[in-house]
């Protein structure tokens, strides 16, 4: 491919020129870095939490988790032993940290966070949203960059994401910013917090990248490159459900096929 | 490996295979092949990254990562940050488990010898503490957190002498910047950085919900403070070294941070 090359004549180029990325580069970038630290984070606090799978302080039952003492499968941690997996999620976590301040730093430099702070009508908005996904309606609903399901999903993402750290500066300090530790409730509490923050996130991430797959494969494209033609592969252009219609329609197609009969 | 893990090592290289006849074949690797190769790449590099400790190569960053923590947490630690051992939650009673790294539970002989708590090193004034008079020390009772590596926490109540009382009966110079907490538990020991030992609630525990200790909790005598995790805390005490220098610890050797500050 050969990029339109800039001449003197303006008004000509500019309808050549590129399309805007949908993503911006720092979006993109950040994007990526926050899915290889998230892993590692999710992985490696897997491993700290086997090595004692339990919240509640000892002699103390909780109500609110019901596999007290059942540790995850080996295969979802990173870290081999408590000790390696400590020194991951503790140099990790400035990775996370610094990168999520760059991409929240952006979202509001940049106006982006207008994209996914949620407005009146996202219930509405969602509930279509859902009707369509289940067949109960025909066609997409019309939608800005992102549908209200996709919105609300990433805008919880950032919260957890925000909700991870905190709570896991209050574990990781709990006497020296013990008020951070007593504002959620305790030691033991943080602890579940944290777990849970991870959860949220790592249940919506695992959403996130089957529904990628299943309806709008180019947004891979268009998180990596920028590139996206939204009139013919957006998945209002198509009116894509999960697995359907996953190839945009193609008019020039249909229109030579039937001169041809 | 299991049969499993071999049955999906053939089918990544079966998949591998035909996308290499292909493009033989054809000379051009299609979109879907494309894909294909790198579902197979991505699943191989997450499949060996599971339960493994990481690539050799990072663990340069990890100790320097581990160095700069340090630094923070040192900057965060203040003599004023106390713990007030979880409001409204219950003492872990004998719940509250017990570890020693000997065989059985280390006991002190008294038929060989008296217990004695041995306090030197960069100090203007050595001593040789019996219980009686480690007893004598000005004592303080506190209900604190116990907060293990692990991620457990259990309440206990613990009296003893403050380590800031010590320090104030022997002196330490002003090169002693670390101090070693031996104990007669197989050689396990912990240096810590001074700051942290003469924290407030940095105790020579010898009484736990006002008994004196028993062999499963570090009789006679231990170190304890809510400031440091679990392993830093040295049970079955005999000696206590300042010193210029840290000089590592039994857990901070095989591998776990050497600060393990809270």
């Amino acid at each position: 491919m050969t990029l339109p090359v800039a001449t003197s004549a303006q008004s000509d180029t500019r309808t050549k020129t590129r399309p805007k990325a949908r993503h911006h580069p720092v979006v993109r970038i950040t994007h990526w870095v926050s899915a290889l630290a998230l892993v590692i984070m999710a992985g490696s606090g897997l491993r700290i939490f086997n090595a004692s799978p339990a919240f509640a302080r000892k002699g103390e039952q909780v109500w609110f988790w019901p596999w007290e003492g059942t540790p995850v499968p080996d295969y979802l941690t990173f870290g081999a032993w408590l000790g390696g997996a400590r020194h991951w999620h503790f140099a990790m976590m400035w990775l996370l940290v610094a990168n999520g301040l760059v991409y929240i730093g952006f979202l509001f430099l940049h106006g982006e966070w207008r994209t996914l702070r949620p407005v009146r009508g996202d219930i509405r908005d969602a509930f279509e949203m859902a009707k369509f996904y289940l067949h109960l309606r025909p066609n997409h609903p019309h939608q800005g960059k992102h549908n209200a399901l996709q919105k609300t999903a990433y805008f919880v993402m950032i919260l957890c994401g925000v909700m991870a750290v905190t709570t896991g500066i209050a574990i990781w300090k709990p006497v020296s910013l013990g008020w951070l530790t007593n504002l959620m409730g305790g030691y033991a509490l943080a602890r579940w917090w944290h777990f849970l923050a991870m959860l949220i996130l790592a249940l919506l991430a695992v959403v996130h990248v089957i529904m990628v797959f299943a309806v709008d494969p180019y947004a891979i494209r268009a998180m990596t490159t920028g590139a996206y033609d939204e009139d013919r592969f957006s998945p209002e252009a198509r009116n894509a459900r999960p697995f359907e219609h996953l190839l945009p329609a193609h008019p020039e197609v249909t229109v030579e096929s039937e001169s041809n009969t | 490996m299991s049969d499993r893990q071999l049955r999906i090592v053939k089918r990544a290289d079966a998949i591998t295979e035909r996308v290499v006849d292909r493009l033989r074949a054809t000379g051009q690797l299609e979109r879907r092949d494309f894909l294909r190769l790198g579902a197979v790449t991505l699943g191989g590099a997450l499949l060996s990254a599971c339960n493994s400790e990481g690539p050799k190569w990072a663990d340069r960053w990890l100790k320097l990562a581990e160095k700069n923590n340090e630094k923070v947490e040192r900057w965060l630690f203040s003599h004023t940050s106390m713990n007030r051992g979880s409001p409204n939650s219950y003492l872990a009673g004998d719940d509250f488990p017990s570890y020693f790294i000997s065989k059985t539970v280390p006991v002190w002989d008294y038929s060989k010898s008296p217990w004695f708590l041995e306090i030197g090193g960069a100090v203007k004034n050595p001593v040789r503490l019996t219980m009686t008079e480690l007893m004598n020390v000005p004592s303080k009772r506190q209900r604190i957190d116990h907060f293990c590596v692990e991620g457990w926490t259990a309440v206990q109540i613990l009296t003893g002498a403050p380590m800031s009382e010590i320090a104030r009966l022997v002196q330490p110079t002003s090169d002693a910047q670390y101090v070693d907490f031996v104990s007669f538990d197989k050689g396990y020991h912990e240096s810590w950085d001074i700051e942290s030992a003469l924290h407030p609630q940095t105790l020579i525990a010898y009484a736990k919900e006002d008994k004196l200790l028993s062999p499963a909790y570090g009789a006679p005598a231990r170190l304890h403070s809510p400031i440091k995790l679990g392993y830093k805390n040295t049970k079955y005490l005999t000696q206590i070294t300042f010193m210029p220098e840290r000089n590592g610890g039994y857990w901070s050797d095989i591998g776990y941070e050497w600060y393990g500050g809270t």
